[in-house]
């Protein structure tokens, strides 16, 4: 195993052979990736040196002081924290070599093609259509919602019915798509924040070869389950410093316009800030387990807390801000390159954050999976289980 | 940043005091004894002292304790929540021993590690730290009057008490009159410490003992809490996978399911906001806000639980004779005891600097 020490003497032989002051931004991160310094816990030759995942901090950190550039992960999340570990699990090797690279440097950026308008939480229903040609292509008809990074994405992770005729989860195929196939037709999606940071995707007779389908036909559902893992544990796994969320801003509204204030407004303040600060000692707790290799439950429910305090925090800060508070800074329909829950003024995040219950699994749905998985209670009853996809109703 | 797990050490304490209390105090027993001449279970204390020298935690070696920290206690106290266990723990392995800590005495530290005494800080058991508190009058050499609301004082051998000098005064139980009263915790009963020309021996300055002991005290009460809480979820969990209406397990309605998980996560943030109080009073580091966010959490959480616990037991839940109410009835005067989550959410408004209006 690569230890702290080795890997730093790597990143010192990295710096010294593509000085970051003199190199190109994109040589250097193709050379760091070459180095197995991208995400030390990756197999070598895919970014990786096979260590401990908590070992990536020491990485970090030299590079950091040493003003390399590094890969502004914020405009490829879905690409670095579900596609990666999904190609990754399921992909050939072939697959692993292609995408992996360009995805980690931040060349080719991903999206995400799960969602539809009629497949939400049941999302094991969903209805985009994957015909194969014979022995030849995949040919790809339907809707998909909720795509963020649509329209700056290269390429998309995609879930599709292959086999209507048996059981919704069984008849699920996970393919890797084009996004610049002519059958590929982006749409932004207006929001309540007046932004579009998401897409419709329509797909006609989207052509995707064999070659691009990630793990066996029919077991998208299973493929799907790693990135969708992978999902909650990025929503609700940030680390934070004190006061960190959105709590930081109203925090600093408080102290610095006491003409604001009112008791009632200090009393919701207080207990909004002392739950924030629990949440996130809990995700402190979360990472401390998890640099054990102790995964606990607690990963859970840090979604269900995150959503619910952003939005009664955004909600009493536009309370606090009166005769402001009725106002908005902008409704100009715009695409955001970031996603920044934390940005602008106090009544988009009041606004946003209404997504935070819904996007990545609904609150309701989250409950659900901490009382059946975590509690073992017993599950609801299920009517879809037995009967082919065609067959249900809808 | 705080370590907010348990060691292998703490896991394998909490295992040897739980299997203490499982042969001590299972629930129709404590039941029993609340309405019994001796509602504290002497035999169980005498097992966790004697027996373990759990009393002695946060005393060093040196005076007679056993030199653990605040981390340790944090995980007796949180065995002794889920049992409700009636044994004067908390008053006086945590809240008196701090006092005497404060005050350096050596006599009094070392009987109280060894549980040959039980010791009680004279304050009533809402005050909290920072809090005003009563005090009797020194007054030719001896103690004169009265202190209401003092937990787990029927039981103790020697109070200290606050006077009107700033003085801490060492006093034998024996020589005080202590009356019981009837206290809606029925397993940390409450009684009346009343003072005659009491002789007391003076200790040192009463306010920074105070403060010290009602700050470690709430801070460790956060790990009771969260005992309270683990033991109602766990047991509400149980029975609704058992309990059949409708031709199947209550537990299975999305009604119920979702309370359920709304109060695990409540207790998997109380775990975290407990430790890092436990792990600061340990370490020295932001204790005051560590407390204070531990408090102003724990009590809301613990006493949610316990609601919860008796609503989704039902019928079952209203009697006497299920354990349910003494975790409810713990929960919320625990809710109380060292100041209640309003006055720690007050405290934090100035650590914090969150100014009332």
């Amino acid at each position: 195993m690569i230890d702290a020490a080795e890997l730093k003497r790597r990143t010192a032989e990295l710096l010294a052979a593509h000085p970051p002051a003199t190199t190109d931004r994109l040589d250097f991160l193709r050379a760091r990736f070459d180095a197995g310094l991208a995400w030390v816990h990756y197999p070598e030759g895919l970014g990786g040196l096979g260590t401990a995942r908590s070992l990536q901090a020491v990485v970090d950190a030299e590079l950091e002081a040493a003003g390399a550039p590094d890969n502004d992960p914020r405009r490829n999340g879905i690409g670095l924290g579900m596609a990666a570990p999904t190609i990754l699990k399921y992909g050939t090797d072939e697959q692993k070599q292609r995408y992996l690279r360009p995805l980690w440097t931040g060349e080719e950026v991903w999206c995400q093609l799960f969602s539809e308008p009629g497949a939400g939480s049941d999302l094991a229903g969903l209805g985009t259509r994957a015909v194969r040609e014979g022995d030849g292509d995949w040919v790809v008809n339907g809707q998909k919602v909720w795509t963020s990074s649509a329209h700056n994405a290269r390429w998309a992770i995609l879930i599709a019915r292959t086999d209507p005729d048996v059981p919704k989860h069984a008849g699920i195929t996970y393919f890797l798509c084009d996004m610049t196939d002519p059958g590929v037709d982006v749409r932004p999606l207006r929001q309540i924040t007046g932004e579009a940071e998401f897409n419709e995707v329509f797909l006609t007779d989207v052509r995707i070869p064999d070659s691009r389908r990630l793990g066996e036909i029919g077991d998208g559902w299973k493929v799907a389950q790693t990135t969708l893992n992978n999902e909650r544990v990025a929503i609700g796994g940030m680390r934070l410093p004190r006061e960190g969320g959105m709590i930081g801003p109203v925090s600093k509204t408080w102290r610095e316009r006491p003409e604001l204030r009112t008791h009632d407004l200090h009393q919701r303040l207080l207990k909004l800030w002392v739950e924030a600060e629990v949440a996130r000692l809990t995700g402190e707790r979360l990472r401390q387990q998890l640099a054990l290799g102790q995964p606990g439950p607690e990963g859970a429910g840090m979604k269900l807390a995150f959503a619910r305090l952003n939005q009664e925090i955004s909600g009493l800060e536009v309370e606090l801000h009166g005769e402001e508070g009725l106002l908005y800074d902008d409704w100009t329909m715009r695409r955001p390159e970031l996603v920044d829950f934390v940005g602008r003024d106090a009544g988009y995040r009041y606004l946003r954050s209404k997504g935070n219950s819904i996007e990545g699994g609904t609150s309701e749905v989250l409950l659900n999976i901490v009382a059946e998985r975590v509690l073992g209670l017993p599950s609801e009853p299920r009517t879809d289980k037995d009967v082919a996809w065609k067959d249900l109703a809808r | 940043m705080s370590d907010l797990l348990y060691s292998e050490e703490e896991e394998a304490l909490r295992s040897a005091v739980r299997d203490l209390l499982a042969d001590h105090c299972d629930a129709p027993g404590v039941i029993a004894r609340t309405e019994s001449d001796a509602p504290h279970d002497l035999a169980a204390w005498k097992a966790l002292t004697d027996g373990m020298g759990l009393a002695g935690l946060l005393v060093p070696e040196a005076q007679g304790g056993q030199g653990a920290t605040h981390r340790e206690v944090a995980v007796v106290l949180e065995e002794l929540g889920r049992a409700v266990a009636p044994v004067p723990y908390l008053t006086s392995a945590v809240v008196a021993t701090e006092a005497l800590l404060e005050v350096g005495d050596e006599t009094l530290l070392a009987e109280l590690a060894a549980g040959r005494r039980i010791g009680a800080l004279a304050v009533a058991l809402n005050v909290a730290a920072g809090g005003a508190y009563q005090v009797v009058r020194h007054e030719g050499g001896s103690l004169h009057g009265e202190v209401t609301g003092v937990a787990d004082a029927a039981v103790a051998d020697v109070l200290l008490v606050p006077a009107d000098d700033g003085g801490l005064y060492a006093v034998d139980a024996a020589d005080a009159t202590v009356t019981p009263q009837v206290s809606f915790d029925l397993t940390r009963p409450l009684a009346t410490v009343t003072l005659d020309g009491t002789p007391g021996r003076l200790l040192g300055d009463a306010e920074p003992a105070v403060r010290r002991a009602l700050r470690a005290g709430a801070g460790l009460l956060a790990s009771e809490q969260l005992g309270v809480a683990d033991w109602v979820l766990t047991e509400t969990v149980r029975y609704l996978k058992e309990r059949k209406q409708f031709n199947r397990a209550v537990g299975g309605f999305q009604a119920l399911k979702h309370r359920l998980a709304q109060v695990w996560l409540e207790v998997v943030n109380l775990r975290a906001a407990a430790r890092n109080a436990a792990d600061a009073l340990s370490t020295g580091t932001d204790v005051d806000v560590a407390v204070a966010v531990a408090q102003a959490y724990a009590a809301p959480v613990a006493v949610h639980a316990a609601e919860e616990a008796l609503q989704l037991h039902a019928g079952i839940g209203m009697t006497w004779e299920h354990p349910i109410h003494l975790y409810l009835k713990r929960a919320k005067s625990d809710s109380i005891a060292y100041g209640t989550a309003g006055v720690h959410r007050e405290a934090l408004a100035e650590l914090v600097d969150l100014q009332a209006p």
